[in-house]
């Protein structure tokens, strides 16, 4: 199991350094990858059908779907890279570097009644859910924004898979059907932003608002 | 079975009207479908229904209230729909803020979506776990963006984006707060591995606090993301003014009171746990920075449809408000979610109809509805003064509870500061309004006067008579409902 969370947490350093889309889609498709592997792992003593089933979906739809799915978007665009991001890559890796240390220190203050698995656990999850949404307020494509959206998700669910124990099938289910129509229709409004304005910077899109100035 | 009806009739009808031919056949199948589900919805106030699913859908007192806003609504909708659709059957249209040609989505799609996002809807309200709750709020998020999206042009685009990404990220945060719920029950037997919210309630002496309370502020964050509670409400401008306006209709009546459900079921369990008053606290804070964020861009806003979304962040900050002050606040707040509701959709529909004919939604282009569109001039008027909270209409009454509760539990500083901002947009909503329905018809209108369908009409007039007869008499049927489920929450 911790092989698979310091890997959780590496990719999610790596995505704060990464300009080039086709990687970021590629680390966020290995990052499913781990879930899947966590989901297996968190079970360990008592395999059970559910179980693999649980761990198929999500390799499927985490580790196949969703980047098949982006990669469609992406090839459509104009855009290969991340323009400018809000903040520098050296300075989102020094802000990851801080919110690693952050996420230690929050989850030994956070004591759990019943001890999970692995240690590692929450400390990586709580990093992999601030990396996330750092990478929504700091970076300005759409596509960018959607992958950054599945880290934060990964970075809660790795919390839930390894800490609560017997949460119900149909909630699972109920919850990756979510995650799935979600990017879907994300998806298809990139593709409708790529037409609209021929980019898919969303940080142009500021037609918007009260105050212009 | 009622419960399952409920969920099933929406369902189908959304799955059928996807792939029916025919606009006019699929329009009849959207209004047999909303009387049939406010049939129903109507029926459980005279047959209470059994809980099915294992005690997973069941529907409390807390519930039916927000069942039965959501379904009068849905029905007021469908029928404006049906006239709205029938205009909007054109191949481009011109775009009246910038000229450009735009086309709108199928009307399959839009007709689907509006049905999938009734069911969601339902669901929110008759869900008693908290994982198929938050299941069903997410699903809300995603049956609503396409309608948001219907106009194929690029300011809706906009406003359907940051719709999709903030509301997406603030309940993925609701969803780590349903897993802090699930770890502050882990400690003792009696509550381990407990789903249902009324095992949860039942056990909560043995609930974590400090887990429970963490819990309460991530649901807070998320849910009140999808609220518009001020400073989480950046999206809610966009996408209820850019929406067609009988959508807008829905998301501020019908989608803001089903977040509010999520957070006031959070707040169930921890009045249970004997921990109400550290969530109150919040809610009055969140409340009164809500209403006073929605003054602030009250106050001389251009953009009439802009102005009721901004009154819907107001409006959800005195719900936080009276919650926040429980007691007779709570059932102020209740009452005043199923008031807000029924003027603020009418207000939509209202706008609806002046922006069709007067193709502009500045309140500067504007003027003289009530010579050029007489029935929607008065509505429009009735609606701002009833949504301003001024008597005989039924916000008058909820507001007025609430300063009740407000002063009763010797709360004058928030008391003051209510009422103040209560003022302040009072004076800014009315301004804008009489101002629009007041003064002289432009030359075009003096000869040919345009037509008011009874479709565009009757719908908004209905809902207005509803407020109207809140402010008058409250049925006791519906005062025992909201008593019910107010003493639910403590």
């Amino acid at each position: 199991m911790d092989p698979a969370l310091v890997f959780l947490a590496l990719t999610s350093v790596l995505l704060l350094g990464s300009s080039r889309l086709t990687r970021c889609i590629r680390l966020v498709a290995f990052q499913g990858v781990l879930l899947a592997a966590l989901t297996i792992a968190a079970h360990a003593n008592e395999i059970t059908l559910r179980v693999v089933m649980l761990a198929a979906l999500i390799l499927a739809l985490k580790g196949a779907a969703f980047p098949w799915l982006l990669s469609r978007v992406l090839r459509g665009a104009e855009v290969r890279r991340e323009i400018e991001p809000m903040v520098s890559y050296m300075l989102s890796m020094a802000a990851g570097t801080f919110g690693l240390v952050l996420s230690f220190w929050l989850s030994a203050r956070l004591p759990l009644p019943t001890l999970p698995t692995s240690t590692l656990v929450v400390p990586v999850a709580l990093f992999t859910t601030l990396v996330g949404l750092f990478l929504i307020v700091s970076r300005r494509t759409a596509l960018m924004q959607v992958l950054a959206y599945l880290v934060l998700e990964n970075g809660i669910y790795t919390f839930g898979v390894a800490v609560v124990e017997g949460m119900p099938m149909i909630v699972e289910l109920g919850i990756l059907l979510d995650v799935f129509v979600a990017v879907f229709v994300m998806g298809i409004a990139i593709f409708h932003i790529n037409r609209e304005f021929d980019h898919i910077d969303a940080d142009q899109l500021t037609m918007l608002r009260d105050w212009t100035g | 079975m009622i419960v399952i009806a409920l969920l099933a009739i929406p369902t189908l009808s959304g799955i059928g009207a996807f792939f029916m031919t025919g606009d006019a056949r699929r329009r009849v199948l959207l209004v047999v479908a909303a009387v049939l589900h406010a049939g129903v919805a109507a029926a459980t106030w005279i047959v209470p229904p059994a809980a099915t699913a294992g005690g997973w859908l069941r529907l409390d007192p807390l519930g039916q209230l927000f069942l039965s806003v959501t379904s009068a609504l849905f029905l007021a909708a469908a029928l404006y729909a049906v006239g709205y659709l029938r205009r909007e059957r054109r191949a481009a249209h011109r775009d009246f803020e910038e000229g450009l040609l735009f086309t709108n989505a199928p009307e399959a799609t839009f007709t689907a979506c509006l049905l999938f996002f009734l069911a969601a809807m339902t669901l929110v309200t008759v869900s008693q776990a908290f994982g198929l709750l938050w299941v069903a709020i997410e699903a809300t998020t995603l049956a609503s963006a396409p309608l948001i999206y219907f106009h194929r042009q690029h300011r809706s685009l906009e406003a359907t984006w940051k719709y999709l990404l903030i509301c997406s990220v603030g309940i993925a945060l609701a969803l780590l707060g349903n897993f802090f719920l699930a770890v502050a029950a882990s400690d003792h037997t009696a509550v381990r591995g407990a789903v249902l919210l009324d095992d949860l309630i039942r056990g909560a002496s043995h609930l974590q606090v400090a887990w429970l309370k963490a819990a309460l502020l991530l649901f807070l964050v998320g849910y009140g993301t999808k609220m518009g509670l001020a400073p989480l409400h950046t999206w809610l401008p966009d996408a209820h003014s850019e929406a067609p306006s009988v959508v807008s209709a829905l998301l501020s009546g019908a989608l803001l009171n089903c977040a509010f459900l999520g957070i006031l079921r959070v707040q169930q369990v921890c009045a249970a746990a004997g921990q109400a008053e550290f969530g109150q606290q919040l809610y009055v804070g969140f409340g009164l920075l809500s209403m006073a964020v929605a003054a602030v861009f009250i106050v001389g806003q251009a953009d009439f449809k802009r102005l009721l979304a901004y009154s819907s962040v107001e409006h959800m900050g005195v719900l936080m408000l009276g919650v926040g002050l429980g007691g007779s606040g709570t059932f102020g707040a209740l009452l005043h979610a199923v008031n807000h509701s029924l003027a603020k959709a009418m207000l939509f529909l209202v706008a609806g109809n002046i922006l069709a004919v007067y193709q502009s939604k500045s309140t500067a282009d504007v003027s003289g509805v009530l010579r050029v569109l007489p029935a929607s001039g008065i509505l429009w008027i009735a609606g701002f003064f009833a949504i301003t909270g001024s008597p005989p209409f039924g916000p008058f009454l909820s507001e007025f509870t609430i300063l009740k509760a407000a002063l009763d539990h010797g709360r004058d500083g928030v008391a003051a500061a209510y009422l103040a901002l209560l003022a302040l947009i009072f004076v800014g909503m009315i301004t804008a309004g009489l101002r629009m329905t007041q003064g002289a018809a432009a030359d075009r209108w003096t000869l040919a006067r345009p037509a008011e369908p009874v479709l565009a009409i009757a719908p908004p007039a209905a809902l207005a008579a509803l407020v109207l007869m809140l402010g008058l008499y409250i049925p006791p049927i519906l005062r025992r409902a909201i008593e019910e489920a107010a003493h639910l929450l403590g």
